[in-house]
């Protein structure tokens, strides 16, 4: 017994030796830990950087600088038959010349008019066919400024600029000092970023055209996407034999999820355009190809949704004469119906961010109504950044940051939704 | 289809009092992949019987059950050879239907395992797949008296409509019995039925297997001797993938045969 004693070594727990070495350890753990949250600083600190920047450029876009001028319709020029041949030009020219107290020379009402955006006159006719009931008042309209007076009034352009290096001329800078003066110059939300399709002019120019046409991609997406990627993922997962074929397979679909997107887009190009003769710029084409790169993803979480149902259902659904159609249907899908769900939203989102498909198979072309179907050639909302952030008028500048904003805030929405089901309807076994 | 006698013969049974034989199990050997899970199984589940099977962990004795209503073909590396026959009838012949196999013998697993739905519908689900019932009375008729066989009709009957997985564990395989009840099946396999319930809700099962021999016919796996020496009539001792021993349960746990049956009842391994 004595023997055994001596040959066991026992460490002295208290030596200094021993406490120095605990106490690196410890060391060691903290470390770990200020390394995870300076990770993690770092990163949030990047997203509120790229919010804040966005939000600085953007948020100017979502005003915009509008003159409220009163139209007169009292005069006969106007009949309610032929709304679109009244003289609209005229009425609106002279509506913006009573703005101005003093007679503006026949010279220089070029540049006055140059103020205001170039459609005024069919907005103000957009109205009227709208609002029938003005034909013979008189109404206040507000009109709004073009982009440089835009920019100018936003602090955009400076009055200290040398005039020759901006687009807004002393004439122009006086005229609108005494408008604002009047008080008929007023910054209101610019619906018409939300409302409005694309235009050459930046105060025109929104995003309902892309929003609908991401929209309608996003819709084909999904209807490609989920009853082929469930169908699939329940054939792999419950009824297709474990051999060689079906492991290539499976490995080929998880690597599909990676590949690059823009090959995708060329796919799409030379199958969809090339060989099925689909119209270019449509969202139909762009929801295919974008439910190309989301069905790998819809098969891999519907695969894992469908293994997370514990075996014991499918048991107990077998085990009273079930068939395995029924089982599957009756029980292991309503189950994971959630989950499906939950991760098909996340692969929505992604397409919806996806840009480089779309720019191969044209849906970046410049189209300034919103797409009636799923045929008529549309923008989508990243291809429409795209285009923008590509444009030189001063006006794109934060219109592309708030298209960003709208953008992320719709991904956020789906997110949201994404989380929110999975918290409420999801299952844990 | 062999004549009772004919079949009692084969066996070298006695021809005495003892009930028909429902379903037949002969050289039996199952695999899964390459390793082998039976050897040469020969037992006779007797019709309005408990059969208990017992054996250490391991031994093949819910693989056999499996075997009974082919819930093993969803495994797919496994095999199954010999035959099995229900009424004469071999189940795992190609024309046998497992759809209606799995039906004229139900199953209740070792873990509760109600389906996330109401109690009713976990009843009436079953008879709804088989057409077993047309109107809301029939189906009213089939789940009151189901869960009256299952003796929980009356701890239940007002809360019909509250998801059957909120019950608890006991009341939850009560749950499941009935609801294998519920499709009128001759044979009710049952797989370690009380191993995740307190000693209460087993002797409520165990009284409940007990009425249930006079309508159905039990094969019952189970680890406890105490419970096979109450609850069966007949008890097959596996081992290794051997059936060991088969016999009358009072001559089983008394006077075994077999060295192996005298050992583990007497809890020397196992």
């Amino acid at each position: 017994m004595s023997s055994a004693e001596e040959t066991i070594h026992r460490p002295v727990w208290d030596s200094d030796e021993m406490a120095a070495r605990r106490r690196k350890r410890y060391a060691a753990d903290r470390r770990l830990q200020r390394y995870g949250v300076a990770a993690i600083t770092f990163a949030i600190g990047f997203l509120f950087l790229l919010v804040a920047t966005l939000l600085y450029t953007g948020a100017s876009a979502f005003v915009q600088t509008k003159a409220r001028v009163t139209i007169d319709l009292s005069s006969a020029e106007v009949s309610a038959d032929d709304l679109m041949g009244a003289p609209w030009r005229n009425i609106v020219r002279s509506s913006l010349l009573a703005l101005e107290p003093t007679e503006i020379p026949r010279s220089d009402r070029r540049a006055y008019f140059q103020m205001f955006t170039s459609s005024a006159p069919f907005l103000v006719r957009d109205h009227v066919i709208a609002n029938p009931d003005l034909i013979g008042k008189s109404f206040e309209f507000k009109i709004p400024f073009s982009d440089p007076l835009d920019q100018f009034a936003k602090g955009q352009i400076s009055r200290d600029t040398p005039e020759d290096r901006r687009r807004v001329s002393n004439q122009q800078i006086g005229w609108f000092d005494k408008l604002q003066a009047s008080g008929v110059v007023s910054k209101p939300f610019n619906w018409g970023l939300i409302l409005n399709p694309d235009s050459r002019f930046p105060e025109l120019a929104g995003l309902a055209g892309a929003i609908s046409g991401s929209f309608w991609a996003l819709l084909v997406c999904f209807l490609i996407s989920f009853p082929v990627g469930v169908a699939a993922a329940i054939y792999l997962e419950e009824f297709a034999p474990k051999n060689r074929l079906t492991d290539i397979i499976e490995i080929n679909i998880n690597n599909l999820a990676a590949v690059p997107s823009v090959v995708f887009g060329l796919l799409g190009l030379a199958v969809f355009l090339g060989w099925f003769g689909l119209p270019r710029s449509a969202p139909l084409v762009g929801g295919m190809v974008l439910s190309l790169m989301t069905l790998p993803t819809m098969i891999i979480v519907t695969r894992a949704a469908l293994r997370s149902v514990p075996s014991s259902i499918r048991e107990a659904a077998l085990g009273i004469g079930a068939s395995r159609h029924e089982a599957i249907l009756h029980h292991m899908l309503p189950l994971s119906m959630p989950t499906i769900l939950t991760g098909t939203i996340i692969g929505l989102a992604q397409a919806l961010g996806e840009t480089a498909p779309l720019l191969l198979i044209g849906m970046n072309a410049f189209i300034t109504s919103p797409p009636e179907g799923v045929f008529s050639a549309s923008t989508a909302l990243p291809t429409q950044i795209y285009i923008w952030a590509d444009s030189p008028e001063r006006g794109f500048v934060s219109r592309t940051s708030a298209a960003i904003l709208v953008l992320l805030g719709f991904l956020v929405l789906m997110n949201g939704l994404a989380v929110f089901l999975r918290n409420r309807f999801e299952r844990r076994w | 289809m062999m004549s009772e006698a004919a079949v009692e013969e084969a066996v070298g049974a006695k021809v005495d009092s003892q009930p028909p034989v429902k379903m037949q199990g002969r050289m039996v050997c199952v695999y899964y992949g390459d390793s082998q899970a039976l050897y040469d199984v020969n037992l006779d589940i007797r019709k309005n019987q408990v059969t208990a099977l017992i054996g250490p962990s391991g031994c093949g004795k819910s693989t056999f059950l499996r075997c009974l209503n082919r819930m093993n073909d969803t495994i797919d590396t496994c095999q199954v050879k010999g035959s099995i026959t229900l009424d004469g009838g071999d189940i795992y012949d190609a024309s046998v239907d497992v759809v209606e196999l799995r039906a004229r013998v139900g199953m209740v697993f070792q873990k509760p395992n109600p389906f996330p739905k109401s109690i009713y519908e976990n009843i009436a689900y079953g008879p709804r797949i088989h057409g077993l019932a047309r109107t809301k009375s029939e189906f009213d008729e089939i789940v009151e008296t189901s869960l009256r066989k299952a003796g929980l009709f009356e701890e239940v009957k007002d809360r019909l409509t509250s998801p059957g997985t909120g019950l608890s564990g006991g009341q939850q395989q009560r749950l499941c019995i009935a609801r294998a009840i519920a499709v009128s099946p001759e044979v009710i396999l049952m797989d370690e039925p009380c191993s995740a319930l307190d000693p209460i809700a087993t002797a409520k099962v165990e009284e409940l297997i007990d009425e249930l021999r006079q309508n159905f016919t039990i094969v019952i796996v189970t680890h406890s001797m105490q419970q096979a020496a109450r609850v069966s009539q007949r008890t097959a001792m596996f081992h290794l993938g051997n059936l060991v021993e088969e016999g009358d349960t009072d001559k089983m746990f008394t006077n075994p045969d077999d060295q192996r049956t005298q050992d583990y009842i007497t809890g020397r391994f196992g």
